[in-house]
This record gives C-alpha cells, sequence and structure tokens, in this order.
C-alpha cells in the first residue's frame, strides 16, 4: 500500500501507511496525526484539513473541484497555491511518497 | 420491549416504539437493544426498518440514490401523503434538484462567511456570560442555551425584531412532524397556524435585511442561481433548522460539562479544547436524534433485504455511541477524535449550518470558560419531548465566578 508523508507546522514527519482508496485525510485521521481536524468527516463541507502540498507533487494531483475550491478560501490558515484539502486526496499507487505539510492551524 | 426474529426475512422484528415518550425520555437502552439486535431491525408499531449500529447509518446517509430524500425524511411518504407544508427544497429534494439549492445555502454559510461573523458571536457570548455573572443562579437553558443564538442568529439571518418568539416553536413543529402521528406530532401541527404565518412573511424578501443571510440567499436569485420563488422556501430552511438545533447543541454542552467536572476543569486548563467539547456533546448527546430516508428500489442492506418504497429510520443518537465504532461511547471526552460522528448526518444533506452551530458553540463554550471556575446543577433538569429533538426544557445551575 502507498505511504504518505505528514510534516507538521514544527517540522517533524510522521510517515503514514494508506490502506485501499482511502483519502489523504481519512489515512491521518486513522493514524491520529492531530494537524488535521476533519470536522465534517470528509464531506468537503468545513476546510479543517487544509494542507499544504510539496512543490514537487502539485501538478500530479488530480484537479481541485469548485467546491474546493471556495473552501479554501475559508481556511483558518494562509491559502497558498499549494493549499488543498487532504479529504479530496484519493490516495492512488502513483501517490506513494507524497508530501503534505500541515498548517498552523485548522480553525 | 421483546426482539423476536421474523420468519424469512431474517431481519428481526421489534415491539419497539422510538416516538414514546418512555423512550424519548431515556433512549440508552432502547438504543442498545436494537443496535444488537441486527444491523437492521423492523418495527412493527410503525412498519419501518430501522438502522442504529455506525456503519449501516452511515451507508444510508451515504447512498442518497437508493434511500430518497424527496419522499419525506420524517414518516409521512410524500409519494403517498400530502405534507404537512410544502416541502424543502434541500432537505427534502434528491441530486438534481438538491445540488442547486444546496451550493446556494453551502455559499451562504461557507468557512469564508464565518470568518466574517466570527467577532460579533465571540462579543455576544462575553455579553452573555457578563450577564449570566450578574445573575449567578439562572437556568441554563433558558437564559444561556436560548438566550444566546437568539441575540445572533435572527439578527444574522437579517430578521426584524417583532414577532422572533415565533422562531422556537416553529422549528419544534418541524422536528416533531418528523415524527409519526402520535400526539406530540398531532398537537405540533394543530398549534402551528402562527408559527407558519410569520415565518411565511419573514421569509420574504423585503422582510429580510441587507447584508444578512436571508438577503444572500434572496441575492442568489439575482445571479440566476435560483429561482424568485425559491429563495423564501431557501430561507425557510435557515428559520426551521437554523436555531433550536444550536439551542439543543448548546444545551447538550452545557449539560454535559455540568455533569462531567473532570472535563470542564480540562477545558479551563485549555481553552483550546472548546470547539472539541462542543463537537463532543454533538456525538455524545445527538441534539437531532433521527431521520428517515425511503428506497427508491429493493435493495440489500448487510444482508437484509428492502423493498421499495419502504421507510427507513436511522438512529444517529445511536450510531454515534455504537461501540463498533467508538471506545468507550458512553463517555464525555472532551479530547475525543470526533470527526465521522453522524450528529450533523453525512453525506450531501449533512447539515449545511453545521459551521455556524461550532462557531457558536465554540465561542460560547470559551467564554463561560475563561471566567467561570465551577458549574453546579442546583435543581432537577426537565426534559423537553420532541419527536426528533433531544434536549432540556429546563437546566437550574448556579455558577461560581472564576
Amino acid at each position: 500500500m502507498p505511504a504518505i508523508m505528514f510534516i507538521h507546522a514544527d517540522g517533524r514527519p510522521d510517515r503514514v501507511e494508506t490502506s485501499g482508496g482511502e483519502s489523504a485525510m481519512q489515512a491521518a485521521t486513522r493514524h491520529g496525526i492531530d494537524g488535521i481536524l476533519a470536522e465534517c468527516g470528509g464531506n468537503a463541507m468545513c476546510a479543517t484539513c487544509h494542507v499544504y502540498v510539496d512543490e514537487s507533487w502539485l501538478t500530479r494531483l488530480p484537479e481541485m473541484a469548485d467546491d474546493e475550491d471556495a473552501l479554501l478560501d475559508g481556511t483558518a490558515a494562509e491559502r497558498r497555491p499549494s493549499s488543498r484539502l487532504s479529504c479530496q486526496i484519493k490516495i492512488t499507487p502513483e501517490l506513494d511518497g507524497l508530501v503534505l505539510r500541515l498548517p498552523e492551524r485548522q480553525v | 420491549m421483546t426482539a423476536s426474529g421474523a420468519a424469512g426475512s431474517g431481519v428481526p422484528h421489534l415491539d419497539v416504539d422510538p416516538f414514546d415518550m418512555t423512550f424519548l425520555a431515556d433512549p440508552y437502552p432502547a438504543h442498545e437493544l436494537l443496535r444488537e439486535a441486527g444491523p437492521v431491525v423492523y418495527l412493527d408499531k410503525w412498519n419501518v426498518y430501522g438502522v442504529t449500529r455506525y456503519a449501516e447509518v452511515h451507508a444510508v446517509l451515504n447512498d442518497p440514490a437508493t434511500f430518497c430524500s424527496s419522499r419525506g425524511v420524517g414518516l409521512s411518504d410524500f409519494k403517498k401523503e400530502t405534507p404537512w407544508r410544502p416541502p424543502s427544497l434541500i432537505l427534502e429534494a434528491d441530486p438534481p434538484a438538491h445540488t442547486r439549492t444546496r451550493a446556494v445555502l453551502s455559499k451562504v454559510l461557507s468557512p469564508t462567511v464565518m470568518k466574517q461573523v466570527r467577532d460579533r458571536f465571540a462579543a455576544a457570548a462575553e455579553e452573555r456570560v457578563d450577564a449570566l455573572l450578574e445573575q449567578r443562579s439562572f437556568d441554563a437553558i433558558t437564559d444561556l442555551a436560548e438566550a444566546y443564538p437568539l441575540s445572533i442568529f435572527p439578527d444574522a439571518l437579517g430578521l426584524k425584531p417583532e414577532g422572533r418568539e415565533h422562531l422556537i416553536p416553529y422549528a419544534s413543529v418541524v422536528f416533531n412532524a418528523f415524527g409519526p402521528p402520535n400526539e406530540l406530532r398531532q398537537q405540533a401541527i394543530e398549534r402551528s397556524a402562527p408559527h407558519q404565518a410569520y415565518v411565511a412573511e419573514q421569509c420574504q424578501r423585503e422582510n429580510l435585511a441587507p447584508g444578512g443571510f436571508g438577503a444572500c440567499i434572496h441575492a442568489q436569485v439575482d445571479e440566476g442561481a435560483i429561482t424568485a420563488s425559491e429563495a423564501p422556501l431557501l430561507v425557510r430552511s435557515l428559520l426551521s433548522a437554523g436555531l433550536d438545533t444550536t439551542v439543543n447543541g448548546i444545551g447538550a454542552a452545557v449539560y454535559c460539562l455540568a455533569r462531567f467536572p473532570d472535563q470542564w476543569q480540562r477545558l479551563r486548563e485549555d481553552l483550546t479544547l472548546a470547539r472539541g467539547a462542543f463537537e463532543e456533546a454533538v456525538r455524545f448527546e445527538s441534539p437531532v436524534q433521527t431521520f428517515f430516508r425511503t428506497t427508491t428500489r429493493e435493495v440489500e442492506l448487510s444482508g437484509a433485504k428492502i423493498g421499495e418504497g419502504e421507510k427507513v429510520l436511522m438512529f444517529l443518537a445511536a450510531a454515534n455511541r455504537d461501540p463498533r465504532r467508538w471506545d468507550e461511547p458512553g463517555r464525555y471526552d472532551i479530547t475525543r477524535r470526533t470527526s465521522g460522528h453522524v450528529g450533523f448526518g453525512s453525506g450531501i444533506h449533512m447539515c449545511v449550518g453545521q459551521l455556524v452551530a461550532r462557531l457558536e458553540g465554540e465561542v460560547m463554550l470559551t467564554a463561560l470558560a475563561r471566567r467561570i471556575a465551577k458549574i453546579e446543577i442546583t435543581g432537577e433538569p426537565k426534559r423537553r419531548f420532541n419527536n426528533t429533538l433531544r434536549g432540556l426544557d429546563s437546566l437550574p445551575v448556579t455558577i461560581t465566578p472564576a
């Protein structure tokens, strides 16, 4: 199964093994990564699973939908060009090694 | 209450009425009985299927094509019965119609909008605590859980000052009406005329102050997103579901924190836990206890065959305490990872006002915990009975300032 890397706001890395077909958010909450809140449980409604995608991976992710784009305008931490909602990133084998940086805050 | 296997079908039939007073007064023993009886049960009293385990409740919520909402999310099947009021364009709708109206309300209540109202909501919470500190002894339902949302939400919507006393009674009718034709429902509808008249009037564009959520909905007509006749009904959704739910949510949180002083201490030591304390109260008490769906086709759910046109009752509250999903589900723990609870539902119909609810809960609990050392329950809490909502009518408390 593909593994992904979360880098906490303080720089601490956390490697997470994903299980089939789950989103980066689901992998994070299953492993107790506390920088991901995911208040709405993955329904693309709350913008509390915000991540900054490592530059080298940015173009390799599927494009975001309009609702994700709109929600990202409301994130607690600053929105950057690399901002995504981790509930909308489905982990496929091609994303093995994906690096996601966590913002300072989610609310 | 007994569980007996029905011949052939494999679905246990139960003699449980989830809308009678005994059940509503203390639903937990019956929830456990239903959860342990099987993944899908049949309730003979109202001829409906029921799901009480987390996995099945979550599955039904997330398959709106099979388990639809347009035939009503209460017991009444809109295909067979005339609804008591014109159906909601969002709650009682399916895609693609639902997708369009949902997008409008999502935009009006988005995280971006929450950032704009946050300071105002927080200031009103501080003012409420000022008043409570003067009182010292008060009713935590009337003076806190109701008073706080009433001090901000109608203004945020842009409602006129007159007639706001209809808001909570109207919501109470709406949530009672999802239930079966019992006394709670009949009485609520019989008395609903003045509340309905008030709400219909308030939903009109000319009665909504500029800049409020209501005016923002009407502005979507100019964008071509909805029609002029749809806008008032979408405003009605906020009037129906935006106030009583947060009253019960905040009431639940205060009731939890008063009952579990260790959790209150924990919150006082770390105010960043306020949002989690509110969310855990929504899981623990589940202010919205149940919703129905109707099957659009024959379907097999966890081995149970359900025919087309059947009502399925989802016990959100039972799913939120399913030991298959939650460790120590009966414990109120403000540090719990609550992500995935179904207190706000899940899937395309998940509460569109969840961000408003969380904001109100967070700023209110923060203000309370910062300035109050102790909350003591000083009298017998009284329950308010509703077919769908769980909450208190009265919670006498005395507070000690920090």
